[in-house]
């Protein structure tokens, strides 16, 4: 994959998290559905080259929040929301900003595998096409092989490229959809509860490639398993009826919550 | 209580079972008497519709003379009066003028087209002897066809004279299918409704199908939601209910006297049958529209596709089936329609195959409905035909229908 420079708004002063460069910073943030206050004045920086996972019960904001940093909440009418989110310093909510282009740079993985009904080929090289990322048929395909291999698929798929991608089992389904996402060159991936239609099995391998992946993006995940967080994820943040109530590194937070609810949720006395 | 595996009360299970073993009875009676039904309708109109795609005809001797017939110019020859005076002459006991009259009312008015055709298809005929067929007429071929009423004793002794000779010959009556509307039923043919049918459905597809698409993917995918899009919603729904009539009034009012578009063209059928199916394709198309489940949409968003591109490439595709089945449902509806174009005058008496989109033409059922209300029995057949030539067609639509669903149908 041709890593191609993207010019960006960078701040006088990066932002520092938990001592790691801080790609989004939301302040302020308020989404509402119709009349449900969804998420309250959350603010929260979102380090790069790192797994942040958002855990809470169900229904606490964790994946409003998610599809609001990409921008997914405007295809719901009802929603609304109030303050900024900013990757690399750039509001993505800004009026002269292109939100086609805002998620060509933070791609998204949703929590049922949703590929094409196309070819697993067609599937990735969806993406590279519609923005023009390839100079040619042979470039796309490398672009194809290396977003496959990249998301652990291509040992697999190497002789059926032109097989549907529906017809893969639903973890091999839901990496087609990561490679979808890697191969339009994100910097953030969004994965909204990426596992929770898959075995135990595929999802080792999902967090096997969560792993690699970090090294590379900024990845934010919602997830349901607490135990998943542990596993996967760096830095993990808590929700709770739509509060951010806690966000720190994932060993602190597991081992040595702050807040009370945290740590109730934690040890499965709620949620 | 020896039987300790059934708690419940033994009553009320029995009472379930009856229960759904009557249920199970009325399904199956209600599926053998629509069975009954539809096998009586259907043997009723074969059975009425067969005969007339039979045509009995007289095998005649006549020679062509030089003098009277010129192969330059075959069609100037008088094919009828030598076709009469051969007939004439067959049965020379028919000598009063009465005789002779009912003598000839046996022949078809067109009884000599088919020698004149022969003779223009090749005019080294003439000055040949030849045995060609002369159509009969409707009342003898009735005779024939042992339906007949039409005939005296003394028309009877001559068809029978003939019979007996071998004179007499049946075969399929393809002018039924390669000629127009006419006043004697040996002769009239669907060929001009059947062209009519296909030039007025032609237009209406042409209007509707862009239209109706192009409207169902709007409201289904871009327009906003507010009243004004729910108020156009429900007023396509509604139209979707109204009487068709009520199209043929609007057609007449607003194409044939503001538009001033020809009466009983094809032009102004098709617009009628457009607006008629329109609403049946909005609503089958935003139907397999919104049956495209919403993850496709988000999937392309997620790449970032532009709303209109996650539509376009993905959503579509895959309504397509749903789209092309609602699409070929209207177009048999439109196949159908009757009423509306009797108001724009496509229920007028038109002999001639129409050539064009505006030139006087009339459709299918309208030619039923034309012929159902002649007295002549003979059309009672040629009535009973046209519908098994209607409903074949509305088959062989809705086996398009099928397949293009099955072809196009796929998983996700």
């Amino acid at each position: 994959m041709n890593m191609m420079p993207h010019t960006m708004v960078t701040p006088a002063k990066p932002r520092v998290f938990a001592g790691r460069a801080v790609k989004i910073v939301a302040h302020d943030v308020n989404v509402y559905y119709a009349d449900k206050h969804a998420i309250k004045h959350l603010s929260i920086d979102i380090p790069d080259r790192a797994v942040s996972s958002f855990i809470g019960p169900s229904g606490c904001g964790k994946s409003t929040f998610l599809r609001a940093i990409n921008r997914m909440n405007d295809t719901i009418p009802i929603a609304r929301m109030t303050g900024e989110i900013l990757i690399d310093g750039k509001n993505v909510y800004d009026r002269d900003l292109d939100v086609v282009q805002l998620r060509a740079r933070v791609g998204m993985v949703f929590q049922k595998p949703n590929p094409f009904p196309k070819s697993i080929f067609e599937n990735v090289a969806y993406g590279p096409r519609i923005h023009g990322l390839s100079r040619g048929k042979t470039d796309l395909e490398e672009i194809v092989v290396n977003s496959l291999k990249k998301a652990g698929l291509f040992e697999e798929v190497k002789d059926r490229l032109e097989h549907s991608g529906t017809s893969l089992s639903g973890g091999q389904q839901q990496r087609l959809c990561i490679a979808r996402a890697i191969a339009v060159n994100p910097e953030v991936i969004l994965m909204d509860e990426p596992c929770s239609a898959l075995d135990p099995i595929a999802t080792a391998r999902i967090e096997e490639l969560i792993d690699e992946l970090k090294q590379n993006f900024c990845i934010v995940i919602v997830t349901h398993s607490m135990q998943q967080a542990a596993r996967v994820s760096q830095l993990a943040a808590f929700f709770h009826r739509g509060n951010q109530v806690e966000f720190g590194d994932t060993d602190e937070v597991f081992t040595n919550p702050q807040d009370k609810r945290t740590q109730d949720y934690i040890t499965g006395r709620f949620g | 209580m020896t039987d300790t595996f059934v708690r419940s009360d033994p009553k009320l299970v029995a009472k379930r079972y009856r229960a759904e073993r009557r249920f199970r009875a009325y399904g199956l009676g209600a599926l053998a008497l629509t069975g009954v039904f539809l096998a009586f309708l259907l043997a009723d109109i074969v059975v009425k519709g067969w005969p007339a795609f039979v045509e009995h005809r007289a095998l005649l001797t006549v020679s062509l003379d030089a003098a009277s017939f010129n192969a330059a110019e075959p069609l100037k020859g008088d094919y009828e009066t030598l076709v009469r005076d051969k007939f004439r002459e067959r049965f020379p006991e028919a000598a009063s003028r009465a005789d002779r009259k009912k003598l000839l009312s046996l022949l078809s008015v067109g009884a000599a087209e088919d020698l004149r055709d022969m003779v223009m298809a090749d005019p080294s005929l003439i000055g040949r002897e030849l045995t060609v067929p002369v159509l009969l007429s409707a009342d003898a071929d009735l005779y024939f066809k042992g339906t007949g009423t039409g005939v005296d004793e003394k028309q009877t002794a001559w068809l029978e004279d003939l019979k007996s000779k071998g004179e007499i010959e049946s075969g399929i009556a393809w002018r039924f299918f390669a000629s127009g509307d006419s006043r004697e039923p040996e002769l009239a043919g669907i060929r001009g409704a059947l062209t009519g049918s296909l030039l007025t459905v032609f237009v209406a597809l042409a209007l509707s199908l862009p239209l109706g698409v192009a409207a169902a993917i709007y409201l289904e995918e871009f327009a906003p939601k507010n009243r004004f899009t729910d108020l156009i919603e429900v007023n396509i729904n509604n139209l979707a209910a109204v009487p068709s009539i009520i199209f043929g009034l609007l057609g007449l009012a607003v194409f044939l006297n503001f538009f001033g578009l020809p009466r009983s063209a094809a032009l102004a059928g098709g617009l009628v049958l457009a607006l008629l199916v329109l609403p049946t394709i909005i609503i089958a198309s935003r139907a397999a529209l919104s049956a495209v489940p919403p993850s496709i949409k988000e999937a392309a968003l997620g790449v970032g596709a532009s709303h209109q591109q996650a539509v376009f490439h993905h959503v579509l595709p895959l309504a397509l089936p749903g789209i092309l089945t609602g699409t070929i449902l209207g177009v048999a509806r439109a196949l159908g329609e009757t009423a509306p174009l009797l108001m724009i005058g496509m229920v007028a008496f038109i002999v001639d195959v129409p050539g064009g989109f505006t030139e006087a033409a009339t459709v299918l059922p309208v030619q039923i409905f034309l012929w159902a209300d002649l007295p002549e029995i003979a059309f009672q057949s040629k009535t009973a035909a046209a519908i098994i030539v209607l409903m074949v067609v509305l088959i062989l639509l809705n086996a398009v229908a099928i397949y293009l669903r099955k072809r196009f149908e796929r998983r996700w």
